[in-house]
Order: C-alpha cells, then structure tokens, then sequence
C-alpha cells in the first residue's frame, strides 16, 4: 500500500484524491494518488464501485466526503464542464449526429476557439490516431475499434490534465481488442498527464498500467506494480484473476498453519501472519494415497467440478484444502475425474510461495 | 420390459395445410371492418357530394382564401409559439428532478382531456379584458388580445402545445442522457450541452411534435370561436367558416372541408415520410 499524501504540498503536480460516495447503503471508499504520465488501473469485480469513482473524478458525481486535488487545484466544487478532466465512455457515446471531426472538434469548441480553429486541432489529432481518412464519417459507419480511437481523440482534444477510461475495451470483440490495446497502451504512453482507467481484465488492466489499484466492496485491498501484484496476491478476487491457490495462515519456520485446517510447508521462513500461494499447475493429484512420496504437503481432497482451461483439464477439488488444479486430458482421463470422486493432492514446497500479510 | 420407443420414429408430424395463416375469428373481424367503414364513409361522402364543377369558383372566392391564409398563419404561429416554450418545457419534465412534477405534468396533459370550449372560456378569464391578466394588459400596456388575431394563436396554443410537451417528453425520456453527460466532460454547460446535442439528436420527435401541434392548431374551433371570436378576415379560421357556411351555403362548407381533408392528408404522408418510418 501507498502512503498517504503529505499534508502540506499543495503544488504537487498530478491527481491526489480521497473520493467518497454514500449511495443506497453502499460506500465508496477510495483514495487515489498518481503522477503525471502515470497510468493507474482500478481493477475489480462488477459493482464494486469502479464507475462509480470515475464518475466522481469527472464531476459527474458528487463527493460525499474526502478531498478531490489536480495540479494542486481543489476539484470538488467544480462543475464537470470546467474540469481539465478527459473522458472515454465505455461505449464511447460518440455524438451520432457528428462527424468524426466534429465530434472531436467538440471539446475545443467549447473551450472557446472557433469553428475553423477547432476544426483544425480535430484534424491534427484524428491523423495522429490514424483516422485522417474518417474525418467526415459518422459514428455508426465506422468499426469499434475507430470508434474508440475517435473518442480517445476526442478526450485529448481538450488537452486534460486527468484522462478517464471507463471500461476501454470491453465493447471490443476479441481480435480487435488484441490491436486497439495495443495502440492505446502507446497513446497512453505518450500522454503526459494522469491516466485513469477502469476494467474488471487484469489483462487489460496488465498490460496498460503502471499501477494497479484493485477495489473490492467500494475499498481498495490491495494496490501496486502489475507484476507485484499477480505474484503476491492478497485477496482471493486477485488471486483468482491471476490463477493462484491462495491462502492465509500463520507461519512458524517453514510451517504455515492455515486459519481454518491443515498446514502447509514452504521454502520460506517466517513468522506470523502470512499469505500462502500456489499455481494450480504445481499441484498433483493422485488417485490413491501416495507411498513413499517425499512431498509433505498432501491432503485428501473430493473433485468438486472439472472443466477445460485450454488446453488442460482445471479441477475445482473440496476438502481438507479447497485448490484448483490444473492437469493433462490424458492425466484427467486416468484419473477418472468426476465429480464426488476422491483424490489425493500434493504441491512441492518449492512450488509455494509466502509472504507476509 | 418393453422394447424402448424412440421419439420421432412412426409418428408423423400432422401438417396443417395452411401453415402460417391462421383463421381471424369473426367476432374479430366483423367489429373491425365496420370500424373501417364507419371512419372512412363520411370521408367517402364528402368526396361523393363535392361540388366539382363549382370547386374552383368557390376556392378562390377571397373569404375562403382569407380563412385558408388566416388558418395556416394562426396555426404556424401558434406551433413556434407551442416550440419555444414548449421544448424547454419538455426538457424541465424530462430530465429535472422537483417536488410536484408529477402534478405539473398532469396539468400538462389537462388542454388534451379539456373540452376546448372551456379552454376558451378559461383564457377569457384569464387574458380578457377584465381577466386576471387581461385587466393588466389593458390598463398598463393598452393590449386587448380578445378577438384579434393574437388571440386566434394563443387559443390554438394553448390546446396544441400539450401534444408538442408530451411527444417532445417523450423522445427525450427514450434518449440518452449519458451524450449529454458526455459533452459535459467536453466542456459544454448544460445548455450547450441541450443545443448541441440534445436537441439534434431528438430534432425527429419534436418534428412530429411540431406536425401534431400544427394539425390540432388547423382544426381547432372551440377556443377559437369562444376566446377570438368569429370575424372574417381576422379571426375566422377554415373550422370557423366551414361552420359558418354550412347554415346557408353548404356546397361551400364542403369546398371548404374538401381543401382541410387535403391538407391533412398532406400532414399525414409527410409524417408517414420523413419520421414515421427510417431515419
């Protein structure tokens, strides 16, 4: 977890923000800080507040408590259209009576220039987004992905000091999200401001962050570089999105002792409380109890639900130790892996990973 | 044991010959076609009685082409009078949240339900000259609005506006209010906001709007004749002498009413054109 911003610097550049919202029993609770040029992903599950955020950071929403700064400049009274705040709708909202040009011309236009001037600025970032050639199409005659293109455009337009992405992917089939990611990582990249985006896809969220912020239940649990993130998870969402076993226990020496049953032995050495991971990959299984096997950690565990992952077989065992297990067709077949039947499961200690919670 | 049966297997699906067209119940159809006819026959029998021999005659007599300018005005004037405050209102419905909007909706709705004489005589109330804003009218400003042709307008505003509010309110309630939100990030006011993208993309519903105003405005007779009265040239509208010229000249109250079917007929292929249809 980050620190929180020191009081007392009030020309720090980029977003510094504490964003709470009441709504209907549930409560946002989140605090964001990034630099500029920085690219910030909340990632979490549906309904865990993610929009909801966003559209407190663009004005959409007010902030019931915390404090909202940009550059320094105090946010939370400003109307939404006086904000340097850019925003790419999920489903982009381009206007469908405009030209591509129009519609990015829009934003300046507002701003005060004239006609000619933003139509001018329209017509520099379209060519940068590789769209000169759609400049006079309507919206519904071009593709998703130059439909996102454009409202990208159309954002930077109006030269934002915080850019907003709400779900910038999902309305993408899947070989067309493979190239706009891409494309959006570099323009993300190029952006010299704060970037705030927002996906339930780790993927996405991987690949376009710097920084990930992870929001469960309107509360951040767990927040950090991508890579650090998917190797030390804390919460068994993360540890899911990222394909770990994880668990959480008390460590003696090389021992975990799990809150609710059997131990587990890792390489590590620690002490106190700790999380314990594992890939289903590292698991094993075994129809019937192993003899003379070194591995310590075995457990008797019952095939709860199997399906393809792939291409391997992922089983969902219950038991002494809940765990996914990942394993051949063939293995799968041998086995006789149905549901209700009885296995034996073992992970290497060096397969395991724990770290302090 | 028995042998197991197999679906589908020995048994034929029985086809009904006439798959698809189903029969219509005659307690369906016969009430149906004599609704047909009931709303077409009199339009029939206009058309069967029309004096077309003395059709061009009585067309360009200057008392109808007076009632006929006199109508498509009032009527025009009174749909601009229904768009400029009626959208804005719309919009207030549609997208503000205020204690009461239910009820004003209502009172909205109300000139629809409203037996037009009354509305006449309600407007009496209000602008004549001794009405509770009449009497200031008159006294501060000298305007009498009874019986001019101002009149003519305000009573056709006053019944057509409510189709405009509710088909403009609705068209509004069924667009998105995130493009709004959208131009907003974009450094739009609210009202620009409304100008520039709200209202473009709903220009189809309040046309229509417009088209149902202008048509309720072209027929409207009751308010028109309590609050504006009956003076060719100034406010006898086409209903008005159509009226008129049925007590002692009826082949010209058909003249007159063939020239109102035309241009209803007219309204309606334009809807049908450019807004019931596509876009």
């Amino acid at each position: 977890m980050t620190d929180a911003p020191a009081p007392g610097e009030p020309d720090r550049q980029g977003l510094d923000a504490r964003l709470v919202v009441e709504r209907h029993g549930f409560r946002l609770d989140v605090a964001l800080t990034a630099a500029p040029g920085d690219v910030v992903a909340l990632l979490g599950p549906n309904g865990a507040g993610k929009t909801t955020a966003l559209r407190v950071l663009a004005g959409l929403e007010p902030l019931a408590e915390g404090h909202l700064r940009l550059d320094g400049a105090p946010l939370e009274r400003v109307p939404p259209e006086s904000r340097p705040v850019g925003v790419v709708f999920q489903d982009y909202l381009l206007f469908p009576h405009l030209s591509a040009l129009d519609n990015v011309a829009f934003g300046p236009r507002c701003q005060g220039m004239t006609r000619a001037e933003a139509r001018a600025r329209a017509a520099v970032w379209l060519e940068r987004m590789g769209l000169a050639d759609h400049a006079a199409a309507r919206p519904r005659r071009l593709s998703g992905g130059q439909a996102q293109r454009v409202a990208l455009a159309r954002a930077l337009a109006t030269r934002p000091r915080l850019l907003l992405l709400d779900e910038p992917l999902a309305a993408l089939d899947a070989r067309t999200r493979l190239e706009v990611r891409a494309q959006l990582r570099r323009h993300l990249a190029e952006f010299e401001a704060v970037a705030v985006l927002v996906t339930h896809d780790p993927l996405d969220a991987m690949v376009l962050a710097d920084r990930l912020v992870v929001v469960e239940h309107g509360r951040v649990v767990q927040e950090g570089a991508p890579a650090e993130i998917a190797r030390r998870p804390r919460t068994d969402y993360i540890a899911r999105l990222v394909g770990l076993n994880l668990y959480r226990g008390e460590a003696e020496g090389h021992t975990v002792r799990l809150d609710g049953g059997p131990s587990i032995t890792t390489t590590e050495e620690l002490s106190g409380p700790v999380f314990v991971a594992f890939p289903p990959a590292a698991v094993t299984l075994f129809r019937d109890r192993p003899t003379g096997a070194s591995a310590r950690n075995l457990w008797r565990c019952e095939v709860a639900g199997v399906e393809t992952h792939g291409d391997q077989i992922r089983a969902d065992l219950t038991g002494e130790l809940p765990l996914a297990a990942d394993l051949t067709t063939v293995a799968a077949a041998e086995l006789g892996l149905h549901p209700g039947a009885p296995v034996w499961a073992t992970v290497k200690a060096t397969q395991t990973h724990a770290y302090p919670a | 044991m028995t042998p197991r049966d197999e679906p589908g297997t020995g048994t034929t699906t029985r086809r009904i010959g006439t798959a698809g067209r189903r029969g219509v119940p005659l307690p369906l159809l016969l009430p149906g076609v004599l609704a047909l006819a009931f709303l077409l026959l009199p339009l029939l029998a206009l058309l069967v009685r029309a004096p077309w021999r003395s059709l061009p005659h009585q067309l360009t007599s200057t008392e109808v082409w007076q009632a006929l300018q006199l109508s498509l005005v009032s009527a025009t004037a009174a749909t601009a009078v229904s768009l400029v405050l009626g959208v804005p209102l719309a919009w207030l419905l549609a997208r503000t949240d205020f204690r009461g909007r239910a009820l004003v909706r209502a009172l909205v709705t109300l000139p629809l339900v409203l037996p037009p004489v009354v509305g006449g005589v309600a407007l009496l109330l209000a602008l004549g000259r001794n009405g509770v804003v009449g009497k200031w009218l008159d006294s501060w400003f000298g305007i009498t609005l009874p019986f001019t042709t101002t009149a003519v307008v305000l009573a056709e505003a006053f019944v057509a506006m409510p189709f405009l509010v509710i088909s403009v309110e609705g068209t509004l309630r069924a667009a998105d209010p995130r493009f709004e939100e959208a131009a907003t990030t974009l450094g739009a006011s609210r009202f620009t906001a409304f100008r520039r993208v709200t209202l473009p993309l709903i220009a189809p519903g309040v046309a229509a709007g417009a088209v149902l105003a202008w048509a309720r405005a072209l027929g409207e007779f009751g308010a028109t004749i309590t609050f504006a009265g009956n003076f060719p040239g100034r406010t006898q509208t086409m209903p008005l002498a159509v009226y008129l010229a049925l007590q002692n000249d009826p082949e010209a109250a058909i003249s007159l009413s063939l020239v109102l079917l035309a241009v209803s007929i007219a309204v309606l292929a334009g809807l049908r054109d450019r807004w019931l249809t596509g876009v």
